[in-house]
């Protein structure tokens, strides 16, 4: 690691003014800090978020979970209120990570492997910024790239509560992060169905299988679609053809087990 | 006689203690006042010309003490291959120099050019980034058999990249062909077998300390043989006196072989001591431990069994690339040749063996014996194309294994390829295994699978290995640099407890539980009072370390020949103290006695007063209680075993779960059966993992694509079932003192072939036409060969 410097602010607005230069956020840091460990980011100084207490706590109000954008995996877990997304929580890495790792940081990081940008494209949720909100068919961008500005907190995620919901990874052996992740969700208007792991361009969604099982909420509904392995990722664990294959068989898994 | 801590007894690691309450004390964990820190710059890619190295600007920089690169150590020799094969054609094998650091060329991605020594470890990281080094990149060798047809050499001056090609046994050869020519049926497989990455828990840690004043060196270093270790260093690399230096390995977080070899960091830190008068240390980081730790496995090979009408087994020939790697790792050149080419018999009657292996140079990690080494690879090829053939002539792959086995009233039995099994009875282990196993319930476990949608196989395997390694006079014949014994010295002390010196040395073994047993045993003392030294060359008489489960047959047996001086020794001072002579003394259970009478002295009394003698008689009896033997083994141990995977395939994932996991194994006399159940666990798990989870993938310009645990897979606890082990089958080994075979390697020489015959046998019942997967057999390569087939 080279030297660095650190802050650790109590409010969002002390984090926002500590950045600047070459200033980089730190939220649970298990991405973050292995990449600094192996020299492979030099930032000046470190703005840790993990001291501000508004951006902890998971609150639910009618049909909407609010999960603080400093909320660990391990709290999500635990809470249980939005089934399966604390099921999903429950098995991202190993209990270190769940217990340092955050939601706000898996989001604004958006890994392409990365199990919560499934559950908040799936679930239609909202991104709550310390400037704004942003839907989440708005707010990831492709590999690695988000709507946030720079300086810009992810300091909630407001996640709208289906009728039912599941998330299905087939995880890459050696990571654990999902070689193809799928969250299905039912809402009373409609499905929607977003896939991590698998495309060039990161999460995304699966219209022809939303209209599908929005018609037909079963796993029977998919039968006759095909995903295409266009931009489909290849690497040492899946072809682009073994993960199309797979989207369409975690998606029919999602909707039984939902 | 003590039986709680005697032979066979089960007592929990005395060692785990330490290890578990993180009180060992490894390399790593030992600092030295005034130490300075060795951090070294590697290449980043697979091959290329040094055309120059200006440290200048990383001299400047902040803490750093010196900079060597390859040029400082053109003068002292290469890291030499222990083993010499000569090609088919008389020539001898092809041994380009070695160096310390690289020098003119670098020859693979992780290839240490210069290290920086400075007073912390990020100075010198930060002053590594600030050497400007001017290396040309050239086109990488990464596919061995574009190797040996191509040009473009890893090392200029040989003008090839062959290493050798060997033929075993190359008198057989025209009569293999032969046999195969004329066969009624002839099987033939192509397989890969996977490269691995050690992976020791403990990364390799080496520290040199210098004392000006005497003019002698210590190393701590994590080494499997810290007296191998001290021997390549002071006879072939650094010239330094092997009684200037030290060598000293102490808790060692495992090895698998990686850690037999003596590496260039060792020699890099000893010079640096030297000339900075100050310790030095260098710890690799796992990136490191990815890239430099010599790898293992990483055959290609082509195997063909000929039979006739009726299954029997008529010749096995093999056609073998073995990769060495961009430099020749002290055991690599014996790890493909006598290793492997000598196992080629299997369990077998088979009456000819022909195997050819090209060792080929390529610009990747050095390859060297790794748990097994040489014999899981003769395995998994006998043993996948014995599962092929059965299933080609249409009878069941334990009738034909069965129909072939060498039976117990063959033994001795010279195998077709070379050696002489000593004892063994196959068609036992297999028994045992179809009860333990429950072949019988198969069926209905199989529909239960069905049920569910998923695919369920059995496999299994039969194994036999050459351990106990090794007989030096045989493998001197077959090329050995060194011999193979190994050496003990029981120190008696006046108190009564016993220091217990050994060659060996422990690094997950547990020879500080077992070997106190053995002289337990024999003494008749509680094995609580007997402590093992071992990792220290000042302390232990000489040692040729640990590996090839040779720990307790070959060191296990200098430890009773040590004993049995004492014996004598202990007799003749019992006699003189009981006033009777030397053949009149009795040595029961720790007690000497005087024939036909009722006096008796006690190994106590015996251990005082040897360390007293006031009337011990000049000429007859010397004071002291203290004995030293070497033992060299007369043959290799033949462990064998039968072994049973079933395992359930989800046909549209390609995923496998290993469901059950049978090993019945014959390791001869047993002195720790939960020792032995722990190392078969241990060795499962990493067969497991390489039938289905390990590769180290290269592309083709030699950038190593899986260099960390995000995409190099390990097995973890959820990947592998709970295990159903068996070692009642014993037969014992005729020619040690033990009767003991070795139990270190055989999880993972038996378990490869068990699960992909399992998973192929899964296939093909699902309808699936698949005869062949090549390990790992990962879901993606499952699943591919599914829609290939």
């Amino acid at each position: 690691m080279y030297e660095l410097e650190i802050e650790r602010p109590t409010t969002v607005a002390d984090a926002v003014s500590a950045l600047g230069g070459e200033a980089q956020l730190l939220g649970g840091g298990q991405t973050l800090i292995p990449t600094l460990k192996q020299r492979l980011a030099d930032p000046e100084k470190l703005v840790s978020l993990s001291g501000i207490a508004d951006m902890q706590g998971i609150s639910a109000s009618g049909d909407t979970v609010e999960i603080g954008g400093g909320t660990i995996h391990a709290d999500v877990a635990a809470d249980g209120t939005y089934a399966a997304l604390s099921e999903l929580a429950s098995h991202i890495g190993d209990p270190a990570v769940r217990n340092r790792g955050t939601i706000g940081g898996s989001i604004a990081n958006n890994d392409p492997a990365a199990c919560y940008p499934a559950a908040a494209l799936g679930s239609g949720a909202t991104i709550v910024t310390n400037k704004r909100e942003i839907a989440a068919d708005d707010f990831f961008q492709g590999l690695f790239e988000t709507a946030l500005a720079e300086g810009e907190i992810v300091t909630a995620v407001k996640f709208p509560m289906p009728q039912q919901a599941k998330y299905i990874k087939f995880v890459q052996p050696a990571s654990r992060f999902a070689l193809v992740g799928v969250f299905v969700a039912k809402f009373a208007d409609g499905v929607r169905v977003a896939v991590t792991g698998a495309s060039n361009d990161g999460v995304y969604r699966w219209s022809e299988a939303e209209a599908a099982l929005s018609a037909d909420f079963s796993a029977s509904a998919l039968e006759g679609l095909t995903v295409s392995s266009d931009d489909m990722v290849t690497d040492l664990h899946g072809s682009a053809e073994y993960r199309a294959h797979l989207v369409k068989v975690m998606t029919a898994r999602a909707v039984n087990a939902a | 006689m003590p039986k709680d801590t005697g032979i066979g007894a089960a007592p929990k690691r005395r060692e785990d203690v330490r290890f578990l309450t993180g009180t060992g004390q490894y390399s790593d964990d030992i600092s030295l006042v005034n130490q300075a820190s060795a951090v070294f710059a590697r290449s980043n890619v697979a091959n290329g010309v040094i055309k120059s190295i200006d440290t200048t600007a990383a001299a400047a920089m902040p803490g750093v003490l010196a900079i060597f690169t390859g040029e400082d150590f053109v003068e002292v020799g290469g890291n030499p291959a222990g083993w010499l094969i000569n090609s088919r054609d008389g020539e001898p094998m092809k041994e380009p120099k070695r160096p310390v650091l690289a020098h003119g060329k670098v020859r693979h991605v992780g290839d240490a050019y210069a290290a920086v020594i400075a007073e912390t470890v990020e100075q010198a990281k930060d002053a590594v980034e600030a050497i400007e080094a001017d290396i040309e990149e050239l086109p990488a060798v990464i596919n061995m058999k574009d190797a040996l047809a191509g040009s473009n050499y890893v090392h200029d001056e040989i003008e090839t990249n062959q290493c050798f090609d060997w033929g075993w046994i190359e008198d057989n050869r025209a009569a293999t062909d032969e046999a195969i020519k004329n066969a009624h049926h002839v099987t033939t497989l192509d397989l890969v077998n996977n490269r691995l990455v050690p992976n020791a828990m403990e990364p390799r840690c080496s520290m040199a300390n210098y004392n000006a004043a005497m003019n002698e060196y210590t190393l701590y270093t994590t080494s499997q043989n810290p007296h191998l270790t001290r021997l390549l260093i002071s006879a072939f690399v650094l010239g330094i006196p092997e009684n200037k230096l030290t060598v000293i390995a102490p808790d060692v977080g495992g090895g698998f072989g990686s850690k037999i070899y003596h590496y260039g960091e060792e020699a890099l830190v000893l010079a640096a001591a030297k000339k900075l008068k100050r310790p030095v240390k260098w710890t690799s980081d796992r990136t490191e431990a990815f890239l430099t730790d010599a790898h293992g496995r990483d055959h290609v090979t082509t195997i063909e069994l000929a039979m006739d009408k009726e299954g029997n087994f008529l010749a096995f020939r093999t056609e073998t690339m073995a990769n060495v790697g961009a430099y020749l790792s002290n055991f690599s050149t014996a790890t493909p040749t006598f290793l492997h080419g000598t196992l080629m018999a299997g369990n077998y009657t088979v009456p000819l063996v022909y195997v050819n292996v090209k060792a080929v140079f390529t610009n990747t990690a050095p390859v060297d014996a790794y748990r097994g080494a040489g014999r899981p690879e003769a395995t998994y090829s006998i043993e996948r194309v014995i599962d092929k053939a059965a299933r080609e002539i249409g009878m069941d792959p334990i009738e034909l294994r069965r129909k072939n086995f060498v039976k117990p009233d063959q033994y001795p039995f010279g195998s077709a390829a070379g050696l002489e099994y000593d004892s063994g009875n196959y068609d036992a282990l297999m028994d045992k295994m179809e009860d333990v196993a429950d072949l019988a319930g198969f069926d209905a476990r199989r529909a239960a699978s069905e049920a569910k949608g998923l695919l369920r196989g059995r496999g299994v395997n039969a194994y036999i290995e050459a351990c106990g390694i090794a007989p030096s006079n045989l493998v001197g014949i077959l090329g050995s640099r060194v011999g193979l014994y190994d050496a003990s010295t029981v120190r008696v002390n006046a108190t009564g407890n016993i220091s217990v010196m050994v060659g060996a040395h422990s690094h997950g073994q547990g020879h500080e539980t077992a070997f106190p047993q053995i002289v337990a045993e024999l003494l008749g003392v509680d094995a609580a009072s007997v402590d093992i030294v071992h990792g220290d060359t000042s302390k232990i008489p000489f040692g040729m370390g640990t590996y090839g489960s040779r720990s307790l047959a070959v060191c296990g047996s200098a430890i009773v020949r040590a004993t049995e001086k004492i014996i004598v020794k202990a007799k003749k001072i019992a006699a003189h103290m009981l006033e009777i002579t030397d053949s009149e003394v009795e040595f029961n259970d720790g007690v000497f006695s005087a024939v036909g009478t009722n006096k008796t002295v006690s190994f106590g009394d015996v251990a005082l007063k040897a360390y007293i003698p006031h009337d011990f008689p000049i000429d007859a009896i010397e004071p002291g209680l203290e004995e030293t033997a070497f033992y060299d083994p007369a043959n290799f141990t033949y462990p064998s075993g039968a072994y049973c995977c079933e395992v359930e395939v989800d046909p549209e994932t390609g995923k496998v779960t290993v469901e059950r996991m049978t090993a019945v194994d014959d390791f001869g006399n047993i002195v720790n059966p939960m020792i032995v159940t722990g190392q078969v666990h241990g060795g499962l798990g990493q067969g497991i993992g390489q039938a289905l989870l390990e590769n180290t993938v290269y592309d083709e310009t030699g950038q190593l694509l899986n260099a960390s645990y995000m995409d190099y897979t390990m097995p973890r606890a959820d990947d592998l079932p709970f295990y159903a082990v068996d070692h009642s089958q014993g037969t014992a080994c005729t020619h040690n003192p033990l009767g003991v075979k070795g139990c270190g390697e055989a999880g993972a020489i038996g378990s490869p072939p068990t699960v992909v015959n399992a998973v192929i046998d899964a296939l093909q019942s699902g309808g699936n036409n698949v005869t062949h997967i090549d390990m790992p057999v990962s879901p993606l390569n499952v699943w591919t060969a599914i829609q290939n087939a």
